[in-house]
């Protein structure tokens, strides 16, 4: 005979072994789901907000869709979600064509935005609704829910409604609801931009660590690029309903396949250069070679971009720079400076350059710099609008 | 006077309001002050019209609401606005709830559209909407056209607007298409989103569209008194004319019922809400 420290032990005993198999079935289960759309189209009216958009998700990655707002990013996930119908295209799930199944036979978990919990349930009610849905028994759906919120630590506030919950708060149980029933693909919508930097920091994290402890395929929308690149195994960035890029974070970062993600993913100083030879150009008097290798007549101007770690700053008295300002970073400094570049036309000019701490003490403002270009290899920049 | 015994004033709460800040003291005198003139103001004709109830030759006695409360009449009446107040509501409910949520959701431009057509029954005439009603449903079958059930439905149109009103303010205050589509997300269908969902989070809006829908059925006397049925408001018509004392003593009666059923609504919404405070402390 097993012993067990309860007052009720028939009643623990059982709850247990509810919670161990359903634990057991969150480990087996979720390997995750493949997920792939094709050539999504979605308008509305002359709006295009969504052009043609292809993506693959492979079981269990997280990927992040970035872009600025009204990129199309909402509208890809909806797709998904069924809770908006393609103009045109598919969306697979593991191979299945699932493109005009409804939303409430898609078995997808979403959470939005906005704070979307029922106002008329408790916590624990919540995370059990899409198990009622599915005509779960009672004592099942309560199991489930508990574990659930234990898994995100709300198991102390099951019965609190949605209003007396905060926003971290909320949020957390609406991921719960979401996981609750099992879903093939998480889907998350810009979930934290309505918190505060501090817990959004923290349920980033979390969601991260829960995403990866059930190993489920998740698409996750933001227009807050450290949370993309913190977040995901990969990252797309979007722009006008296009899809322009999809690498792992440090791709992104470091090897933008276009003008746009360079200048939209991390901060970017955009130079006037002057074409030498084919392919080649001199920025701050440092000769680099263009990507792409447009041909520009030799002589002619343009712009470039570089990253504020690939300028090099050095004190100079008869140099052509001037520290504008100045801020401490841990370990490194950001210093912004501004001068009449050489090829000049007379107008300011403003770098802002990333330094490690060390080179940057001598910099305060008014203090005369040289700068050059440590990269080797710089992105032209996309032409400015006419009027620039 | 039957159409005046139910213009109650009717609190509105949403149930999900803050408590108001207490203001300085000089705003709560004020406050003070204005809540005792028009408390006086709504008190002071039912004090007296209570009075002329009471008052005999010689002093003072209760013959007149002896009088109405021995008439057979006053349950069968009382009952008969009851049932078809009952059916008001529930038609009203079964066809603007839906109706709403899915103007809403599907065609919120068509809301003012809506809204300019529910306030119609407002300005066309009773006789205009009888008639109307009677000629649009002639191919109905008796069951509807000869018994009360046609008068439900001629109410169902005369409480349109503030049906209308109340639930569409009622669903504006939450967010329907978030709450619809995490609902849709996690596999509910349609019935069991308007189920589950919006109508639980519709329910102070709903209680108290449906006590507005009471109070005119128990006050409407044209429509009943046009199409021969003798409902609440026509026997206190009647009674009026051949008793004054006894038509006034039906109004405060049907004022004071009017109030009770306010209360038991009210409280049917805070019965809810303390519940829940309690099981979440
Ligand atoms: N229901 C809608 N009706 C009209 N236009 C819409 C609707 N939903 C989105 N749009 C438009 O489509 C574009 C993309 O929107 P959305 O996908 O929400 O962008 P994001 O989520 O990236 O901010 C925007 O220009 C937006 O105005
Ligand atoms: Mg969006």
């Amino acid at each position: 005979m097993t012993t067990v420290p309860s007052t009720q032990p028939g009643q623990a005993s059982a709850r247990d072994r509810v919670g161990a198999v359903a634990a057991g079935a969150v480990a087996r289960e979720r390997s995750g789901s493949s997920v792939e759309l094709r050539g999504l189209r979605r308008s509305y009216g002359s709006v295009v907000a969504l052009d043609s958009l292809d993506l693959a998700l492979v079981p269990g990655e997280l990927v992040a869709l970035l872009g600025p707002s009204g990129c199309g990013k909402t509208t890809a996930l909806r797709l998904l979600a069924g809770l908006e119908q393609p103009d045109a295209g598919h969306v697979l799930v593991d191979g299945v064509d699932i493109t005009g199944r409804p939303a409430n036979r898609r078995d997808m978990g979403m959470v939005f935005q906005a704070y979307s919990l029922f106002p008329n349930m408790t916590a624990e009610d919540n995370v059990a609704f899409g198990l009622r849905m599915r005509k779960h028994r009672a004592s099942e759906r309560r199991a489930r829910a508990r574990q659930l919120l234990e898994l995100i630590g709300l198991d102390h506030h099951a019965q609190r409604y949605p209003h007396q919950l905060s926003g971290g708060q909320q949020q957390r149980v609406a991921l719960a609801r979401a996981l609750a029933i099992e879903p093939t693909v998480l889907l998350l919508d810009e979930p934290l931009s309505a918190l505060d930097a501090k817990v959004r920091e923290q349920l980033r994290d979390e969601i991260r660590r829960l995403q990866m402890e059930v190993g489920i395929t998740t698409l996750f929308v933001t227009h807050d690029q450290e949370e993309a690149l913190s977040m995901a195994d990969r990252v797309g960035v979007m722009s006008s309903g296009r899809l322009e890029q999809i690498d792992s974070p440090d791709v992104v970062y470091s090897r933008p396949s276009t003008a746009f993600v360079a200048e939209f993913v991390g901060a970017m100083n955009r130079l006037p250069a002057r074409a030498t030879e084919p392919g080649q150009a001199l920025v701050l008097d440092t000769p680099v070679s263009l990507d792409p290798d447009s041909h520009l007549p030799m002589g002619a101007a343009c712009e470039v971009l570089v990253r504020p770690e690939a300028v090099a700053v050095e004190v100079d008295p008869s140099g052509v720079w001037t520290v504008v300002s100045r801020s401490f970073r841990g370990g490194l400094t950001r210093v912004v400076i501004a001068g009449a570049p050489v090829t000049g036309s007379g107008e300011d000019l403003t770098i802002v350059a990333d330094l490690t701490s060390a080179v940057a003490t001598g910099m305060t403002p008014g203090v005369r710099v040289r700068a050059r270009v440590t990269s080797q290899r710089l992105m032209l920049a996309a032409p400015r609008a006419a009027a620039a | 006077m039957a159409a005046v015994s139910t213009a109650v004033p009717l609190p509105v709460t949403t149930g999900f309001e803050p408590r108001p800040r207490r203001g300085g003291r000089v705003v709560g005198t004020a406050r003070v002050v204005i809540f005792v003139l028009f408390a006086a103001y709504y008190l002071m004709p039912v004090v007296a019209a209570f009075e002329f109830t009471v008052r005999g030759t010689t002093g003072y006695n209760l013959s007149s609401w002896a009088y109405i409360l021995s008439q057979p009449d006053l349950t069968a009446t009382l009952g008969l606005s009851l049932k078809i107040a009952v059916g008001t509501i529930a038609i009203s409910l079964l066809m603007m709830v839906p109706t709403v949520v899915w103007v809403h959701l599907r065609a919120p431009r068509l809301r003012r559209v809506i809204e300019a057509v529910s306030v119609l029954p407002l300005v066309i005439p009773a006789v205009v909407l009888v008639v109307g009603v009677l000629s649009a449903f002639q191919g109905l079958p008796n069951v509807i056209k000869g018994t009360p059930v046609i008068l439900s439905l001629e109410y169902v149109i005369l409480a349109m607007p503030y049906t209308y009103r109340v639930l569409d303010s009622g669903v504006g205050a939450i967010d329907l298409k978030t709450l619809v589509e995490a609902a849709r997300g996690l596999g509910a269908s349609w019935l069991e989103v308007l189920l589950r969902v919006i109508v639980p989070n519709l329910r102070s809006s709903i209680l108290f569209s449906a006590f507005l829908t009471l109070a005119l059925v128990l006050g409407e006397f044209t429509m009943a008194s046009l199409m021969l049925f003798n409902t609440f408001p026509v026997w206190i018509v009647q009674v009026g004319q051949s008793q004054a004392q006894g038509a006034v003593a039906v109004s405060i009666f049907s004022l004071v019922f009017a109030w009770f059923l306010l209360f038991a609504f009210s409280l049917l919404g805070a019965r809810r809400r303390g519940s829940r405070r309690r099981r979440s402390a």
